[in-house]
């Protein structure tokens, strides 16, 4: 985790951040925070801009004002020094069809720079539970075995930040387990995970802050520890008008 | 090796390896590429003393045509399952994503160049193994995928992706288009470098042209 | 404007030679200029949109490209009228008509992108990306159809050629036509920004009302 910025003091710091596409502003001056060895889980209706928010935070969508920060470099001015220190495992797999996921991270590995590329690889593809199939097809497997594979993409050159958008869609149990482990490591380690989710239960039990995100803004942030999905849910109606 | 250089050849690579696994693209221009050619034989009936006035048109049709296709694909295959965010993602400069797309389109074209020949050599018998042909058809090839890259990867976006293309990047490239039949001409009538030196220089220029301008004006193209 | 059309059918004399069609040069050459001047805002407000995306240069730049686009079909028009009974062909690959009708293409692709970009910041950008590599690229083209005809000599003598030089009443007109028509240009263009800020603030508000 050396793609960090030195004297960071927190992983993600968004400020007054606006996004419109067209005439429809998806956020409205967002401020977040998100400190390092937590990992906050974000809640929010369909079309809230929960993608839009990690999709500025990863560098793939500009921003039309505010502040971003991530791993304490600002996104406009230094986008390759946060690409680095960014993980993400968007709603595509981002996978070619036709390699292998040995092909594939190799692919990515050499364009982040990996060192110990092969080592690394045998590596992320144990931890998603994937080794055995390292020289088969992407295009031959199920869909959750996909995922699998994105997912060791997204840790591939074991970022510091992980932002993940429904990364349990199309997981079974087992590779849920894996998800979570990975995780915990990511936190324990000081590195820092946003993700969204739909599923209230696996939010709580994997996040250590809930944010719910209505109206292009952080509408409710609790810690997890004090909440239960009751109390969740009721906040939920409140601020969105929809239940969970 | 610099950083920029490890990125473009990795996504040639990739791209590369893509092709020769799948063959996805390869076959069918070349099916495509070989009925224009026989297209114009019958819309034109050249004779023999004909066939040097119009073969240099039809090879460069049929060339230019098969390029639009294998440019089309170029993005199509990071789009389709949204692996140009992966290459967003990664911190490479935009120009290297820019050199290694363009690299592979131009390997990709003069594959099917040269694999047009032969066919072409046999059915319209003129001389084309010549280095002034093929320099010729490198200078051209590398104008085509200079623009082609930067409009490949704004039509795969568009509604209408595969009308887009041929409209934006036919205008745009019509002087290479010129040059190319305008140097092949003398090439088959058995001429020498000086009567193509005007038009060789013309394209190398419009190729430095647009390396520079769409490399610059690329990285607007991919960001949403 | 008016004056213009009054000098233009009431006051210059007729040519000598080419007879009464020989007025529509007074529209086709000045039509001609504000089609490549027009081109030319496109290219600024290209750069600076992709320097500074503020929306009032794209405005600027999708804005003459229509006005621009309109001109140009003008001139595709009042070319071959003028060209058939003059030349006996309504058409001819010279380089500059060969220019007017690749630049006329390239102002079409460049509306159509818009039209088909998936979401209007996209369309600003591509298109900005379009104006700028075709305005680098019609003197290429021009260039390139100067070298075709060295070797291919022309049939028909080129509008340049033949003229000669113009009686002084007639460059009197022409002059006052061309000046004409960059006022036309340029209130065109004031026209139509206001109409797309109008747009604009429309868009805005049906979005704020359908909330």
């Amino acid at each position: 985790m050396n793609s960090r910025r030195k004297g960071s003091t927190c992983a993600i710091e968004v400020q007054g951040l606006h996004k419109a596409f067209g005439p429809l502003s998806v956020l409205r001056r967002l401020s977040l925070r998100v400190e390092w060895g937590e990992c906050l889980v974000l809640l929010g209706p369909n079309g809230s801009g929960k993608t839009t928010l990690l999709k500025v935070l990863a560098t793939l969508a500009r921003p039309d004002a505010g502040q971003v920060q991530v791993a304490g470099y600002d996104q406009r001015q230094y986008p390759a020094h946060v690409r680095a220190a960014v993980g993400m495992l968007g709603h595509h797999s981002l996978l070619y069809d036709e390699l292998t996921p040995e092909e594939n991270l190799r692919f990515y590995g050499r364009l982040y720079s990996v060192a110990g590329l092969e080592q690394r690889i045998a590596e992320v593809l144990k931890r998603v539970g994937m080794a055995e199939r390292r020289r088969q097809r992407v295009r031959t497997m199920s869909h959750g075995m996909q995922r699998r594979v994105a997912l060791a993409r997204a840790i591939l050159h074991d970022p510091p930040v992980l932002l993940l958008d429904e990364p349990e869609s199309g997981l079974d149990q087992e590779a849920l387990s894996l998800l979570k482990g990975i995780l915990k490591g990511t936190v324990e380690h000081g590195g820092s995970v946003l993700m969204s989710t739909h599923n209230l239960e696996q939010g709580l039990a994997l996040g250590d802050r809930i944010a719910i995100l209505a109206g292009g803004r952080i509408a409710y942030l609790e810690s997890a520890r004090t909440l239960d999905a009751a109390a969740v849910q009721g906040a939920f109606r409140r601020h969105t008008g929809a239940s969970l | 090796m610099t950083n920029f250089w490890r990125a473009v050849l990795t996504i040639l690579w990739k791209d590369i390896l893509l092709e020769v696994r799948a063959k996805e693209t390869i076959t069918p221009v070349l099916v495509f590429a070989f009925l224009v050619v026989i297209i114009f034989n019958f819309a034109f009936e050249p004779t023999p003393l004909l066939v040097v006035t119009v073969a240099p048109g039809i090879l460069w049709v049929a060339f230019t045509f098969a390029g639009v296709l294998g440019l089309s694909r170029s993005f199509a295959v990071e789009k389709d399952k949204g692996s140009l965010d992966g290459l967003m993602l990664a911190p490479v400069g935009r120009e290297a994503i820019y050199f290694g797309k363009l690299l592979g389109s131009f390997l990709f074209m003069l594959v099917v160049e040269l694999l047009m020949l032969p066919p072409f050599l046999v059915l319209f018998n003129v001389p084309l193994f010549e280095p002034e042909f093929l320099i010729t058809a490198m200078v051209a090839t590398l104008g085509f995928a200079a623009v082609g890259t930067v409009f490949s990867a704004m039509s795969v976006n568009t509604r209408a992706r595969e009308i887009m293309l041929p409209v934006l990047f036919f205008p745009i490239v019509l002087p290479v288009i010129i040059g190319a039949v305008a140097a092949s001409g003398p090439i088959l009538e058995e001429g020498s470098w000086s009567d193509i030196a005007g038009w060789l220089q013309f394209m190398v220029a419009f190729d430095a042209i647009f390396l520079v301008v769409s490399s610059l004006t690329f990285q607007f193209v991919l960001e949403e | 404007m008016l004056a213009d059309l009054a000098l233009i059918f009431l006051w210059v004399p007729t040519d000598a030679t080419m007879g009464i069609v020989q007025r529509v040069f007074y529209f086709h050459v000045p039509s001609a200029w504000v089609g490549f001047l027009a081109f030319f805002v496109v290219f600024v407000g290209s750069i600076a949109y992709l320097v500074k995306p503020a929306p009032r240069w794209d405005a600027l730049a999708h804005s003459a490209a229509e006005i621009g686009t309109l001109f140009m079909t003008i001139v595709l028009i009042t070319g071959p009228i003028w060209a058939r009974p003059v030349w006996g062909v309504w058409w001819t690959w010279s380089p500059q008509l060969t220019t007017s009708l690749i630049l006329w293409l390239i102002y079409v692709a460049y509306l159509m992108l818009r039209a088909y970009a998936p979401t209007q910041q996209q369309a600003a950008r591509y298109s900005a990306v379009l104006g700028i590599i075709g305005f680098v690229d019609v003197p290429i083209i021009y260039f390139a159809a100067i070298l075709w005809r060295d070797i291919h000599p022309e049939k028909v003598v080129g509008p340049m050629a033949e003229r000669g030089s113009l009686a002084p009443e007639m460059l009197f007109v022409f002059l006052f036509s061309v000046l004409t028509f960059t006022v036309l240009f340029v209130m065109f263009l004031q026209q139509r920004l206001t109409v797309r800020r109008a747009e604009d603030t429309l868009a805005q508000a049906r979005r704020a009302s359908s909330r």
